[in-house]
């Protein structure tokens, strides 16, 4: 990595991370917290789930998702998974992102048990762009379904499972090292 | 286009595959992490203001009309990246124990008592220096099904946004000399030393008020801009 900068950083080893632990719905919920957009038309719904495929009840998701515009910084969300292990946002389809990425809602989940949070993303189905979606592009083909949307009579739905089944796990969403 | 983050220094997270802590055996991915470079929505960081979060309120020790039992405390600090740029305007959000430990939600069987002058729920934004404060109590240490006899070290939960989504942070702060810290397996998911300290708040006599509460320091580090790599491709604005 290039140094020629580093006498202008001033180093500063990073807070560690530990997990949101089981009690925070009293305290990081809001009301509004899953309308990420008022009267917005696309509902994004889904459960999240372990390694055993059970619901898993005291996850926090939160989403930051680009415009219609594909502004990105605006549009946040946050759900818990109280008490079935689903969440729901009310929102708008956002438009593609400067950055050459299709439209995608970019995901963060906390849970009890998840020392340190985890990035994924949810894509839209029949979206022809996600051809030439740089991320998707550096996903293995078999696991790229984990981040594309199912359409179902509530919305599109996204399932979220932490750790897949199996010896090889294959069901396993994919989470991202950004 | 938003300004990449430095990758360096993340070793200070614990691993999530962490046997001690049970609940991590069925909630760590197993499948590598696929690597996201320079992404445009998570360098970015969600407007929060003070609006979709609510009511912003720093005294935990004034949200009902009487006060709440336990030693009342000041807990303050620096908010920064790590480049050493203090963040100000940030949301920080905390959650904690009342000072009997336990937790003013309805799922917490712990036998002792709730505290009617006491939710635990707190906000606040960062002042032009980075700077948060927080009066509350003090929390009690609380007990959990993880193995024989586990109590978890007093702590209050923290929130943090940061400059970007990818720079966000949930943790917890400690309080020093507590002795359940060799036992507490999600304290000690950090497993190098420093690091771990630096999730422990110091007494500070500056933060102490006298006649009236005692006083902690902590300093929160987020990751920051990748300046080493990206400052000469920067425009002159700074970019984002
Ligand atoms: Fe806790």
């Amino acid at each position: 990595m290039a140094e020629r900068n580093a006498e202008e950083v001033r180093e500063q080893p990073l807070t560690p991370a530990q997990t949101i632990g089981p009690f925070y719905g009293f305290a990081l919920p809001y009301p509004g917290g899953p309308v990420i957009v008022p009267d917005g038309d696309l509902r994004v719904h889904g459960t999240v789930r372990d390694g055993a495929g059970e619901a898993v009840p005291d996850a926090l998701v939160e989403v930051l998702q680009a415009d219609p515009h594909g502004r990105v910084g605006g549009l946040f969300g946050r759900c818990s998974t109280a008490p079935a292990g689903r969440f729901a946002f009310t929102t708008v389809r956002p438009g593609a992102t400067g950055d050459g990425c299709a439209p995608h809602l970019a995901f963060l989940v906390h849970a009890r048990g998840l020392l340190l949070h985890l990035h994924t993303r949810m894509y839209f189905p029949d979206e022809p762009l996600n051809a030439y979606d740089p991320v998707l592009a550096k996903v293995p083909n078999d696991r790229r379904h984990t981040l594309i949307a199912v359409p179902d009579r509530d919305g599109l739905r996204l399932d979220i499972r932490l750790q897949g089944s199996g010896e090889t796990g294959g069901d396993e969403t994919v989470f991202f090292d950004v | 286009m938003a300004e990449p983050l430095r990758r360096d220094g993340r070793g200070a997270h614990p691993d999530r595959d962490f046997p001690a802590y049970r609940s991590t055996a069925l909630r760590h991915p197993k499948l590598p992490l696929v690597p996201l470079h320079d992404p445009e929505t998570e360098l970015t960081a969600p407007f929060l203001g003070t609006g979709p979060i609510g009511p912003i309120d720093a005294d935990l020790t004034a949200q009902h009309d009487g006060t709440p039992l336990g030693e009342r405390i000041v807990v303050t600090g620096q908010v920064r990246d790590g480049n050493g740029t203090p963040l100000a305007g940030q949301l920080v959000e905390v959650w904690q124990a009342n000072a009997s430990g336990r937790y003013a939600q309805a799922e917490d069987a712990h036998d002792a008592p709730l505290d009617p002058n006491f939710t635990g729920v707190g906000r606040c934004l960062t002042d032009e220096h980075g700077t948060y404060r927080f009066t509350t109590v003090k929390p009690g240490p609380y007990p959990w099904r993880n193995h024989d006899k586990a109590w978890r070290p007093a702590h209050i939960h923290f929130s943090l946004f940061g400059t970007a989504f990818a720079a966000r942070l949930i943790t917890q702060m400690y309080f020093p000399g507590d002795p359940l810290f060799p036992y507490d397996p999600v304290m000690q998911s950090v497993t190098d030393p420093a690091a771990r300290e630096r999730m422990v708040a110091a007494f500070d006599l500056d933060a102490t008020v006298d006649q009236w509460a005692t006083g902690y320091r902590w300093d929160i580090v987020l990751r920051g801009p990748d300046r080493t790599v990206f400052e000469h491709d920067l425009p002159g604005d700074g970019g984002a």
